[in-house]
């Protein structure tokens, strides 16, 4: 094997983000702090993929998120796959659900929202999982899935 | 109703309004000059309303209550720059409910969230108005005899006009079959029109205020306000399209009251005024009833 090349393949324990949107994968780095964690974080992108042309992939070593972290990217790539490795091995396949509640993350689009306008954190409330549909829970405009805005 | 205050109609369930109602007519039919005596409101109004401050400062005043607050920010100290989180704080020291008027959308939610105190939105922007639905209930109650199974007219501006969009959410309850009547620049938002497909309630859209005359049972008249125009050409050209004038009502229902949340400038002429069927100023009555109802209830007096 070549020095120069890296291992990014083998993960002995932690978390496999798969099947991200390459136009997304920078989003989700950032929504999910992973620019402030300490572990060894291996990012790829526009890798070819046969199911969606070019898609990304975050390995994060030694790291577990919890639903409502994870949960978060749905809101952006709801067809990414999370996969939990332990001991080299795929133990569990995740499909993502939109959160019930999304707070801090989202800008609501109504620019006489309090949100906007006072400072108080965004806050939205999942109304219908089905079309995607959030409600700012302060002005109450209905956000679509394909609005949203990262604050 | 949630014991900190009402922010939304969305929040009160069927049971919650009919209660409402009931009590409103309890005090219309009793009055209880001495059922607040000793509590203190504060009226917090970051935009002027003469009319609603008026009408919740009466609805206080008559049941022996005392008021405290401002008119107007500029007379405020969110003038200064204080945050609204500051001075919900602070007022909350001091009363023991705050009707808030401000213009921006989910202030009132905040404001709830902050305050020591139940917090009674008069208004939030573009967003609720709960209590002006409230009256527009007991109204439509008192002048039908029900809630259910009315042919509701809502006419104007109903893009903008939050009054149509609260009433609509309170009236899921009651089987409506609904008329929106509007220029298509200011046609019903698609988030209502889903709403009543959801919900199952019955609606059709026209542009021809005649066409609805005469199924009505209540004609929800809205001015058409000129902050919502950015072109005041525009704004000219719908005005005066949805005027409701006196020979119009020839042929329409004898049960037949047309309502408006005031103030109306020319949507409704003022030859309507001397026909029974026009009711807009008992409405504006109402309202002082509906509003002690809604207090004394949040305060647990009743």
């Amino acid at each position: 094997m070549d020095k120069k090349e890296l291992i990014v393949t083998a993960l002995e324990n932690g978390t496999v983000i798969d099947h991200i949107p390459a136009a997304k994968l920078f989003k989700i780095v950032s929504i999910l702090e992973l620019d402030k964690i300490e572990n060894r974080v291996t990012i790829g992108n526009n890798l070819e993929s046969k199911m969606m042309g070019l898609k990304g992939v975050i390995k994060v070593a030694d790291k577990f998120f919890q639903p409502e972290e994870i949960n978060k990217i749905a809101l952006l790539a709801p067809s990414a796959r999370i996969n939990i490795i332990k001991n080299y091995e795929v133990v569990q396949k995740t499909d993502l659900q939109l959160p019930d509640q999304v707070s801090g993350l989202l800008q609501c689009v109504n620019p006489m929202c309090v949100t906007n306008r006072q400072p108080v954190a965004s806050r939205f409330d999942l109304i219908d999982r089905k079309r995607g549909t959030l409600r700012c829970h302060y002005c109450e405009r209905m956000l679509n899935l394909s609005e949203i805005i990262l604050k | 109703m949630k014991t900190n205050g009402l922010v939304s109609i969305s929040d009160c369930s069927k049971e919650d309004l009919l209660r409402i109602v009931e009590l409103a007519a309890q005090f219309e039919q009793h009055p209880m000059p001495h059922l607040l005596e000793g509590k203190l409101v504060a009226t917090l109004f970051f935009e002027p309303s003469t009319r609603t401050r008026l009408s919740f400062e009466t609805a206080v005043q008559r049941l022996g209550g005392r008021v405290i607050g401002f008119s107007d920010a500029a007379t405020s100290s969110s003038s200064k720059g204080e945050t609204l989180h500051d001075t919900i704080k602070m007022v909350s020291n001091y009363v023991d409910l705050i009707v808030m008027r401000h213009p921006i959308e989910g202030a009132a939610r905040y404001a709830s969230e902050v305050a020591g105190v139940p917090v009674i939105n008069a208004g939030d922007g573009a967003n609720q108005h709960p209590t002006q639905t409230m009256l527009d209930l007991y109204s439509i109650k008192k002048t039908q005899g029900r809630l259910e199974d009315l042919t509701i007219s809502m006419v104007g501006d109903l893009k903008y006009g939050r009054t149509v969009h609260s009433l609509l959410q309170a009236l899921q309850y009651f089987n409506p079959t609904f008329n929106f009547v509007a220029p298509p620049e200011l046609r019903m938002p698609e988030q209502y029109r889903l709403f009543c497909e959801e919900k199952g309630l019955k609606y059709r859209e026209e542009t021809d205020l005649n066409a609805v005359l005469k199924t009505s049972d209540i004609l929800y008249m809205t001015r058409v306000q000129q902050e919502r125009f950015t072109d005041p050409v525009e704004f000219e050209k719908v005005r005066n399209t949805y005027t409701l004038r006196n020979d119009m009502l020839a042929g329409t229902k004898d049960n037949l009251r047309i309502l408006h949340p005031l103030p109306r400038i020319t949507e409704i002429a003022e030859d309507v005024d001397n026909n029974p069927k026009a009711y807009y100023f008992e409405q504006a009555r109402n309202g002082v009833f509906a509003r002690q109802a809604v207090i004394c209830s949040i305060l647990g007096l009743v």
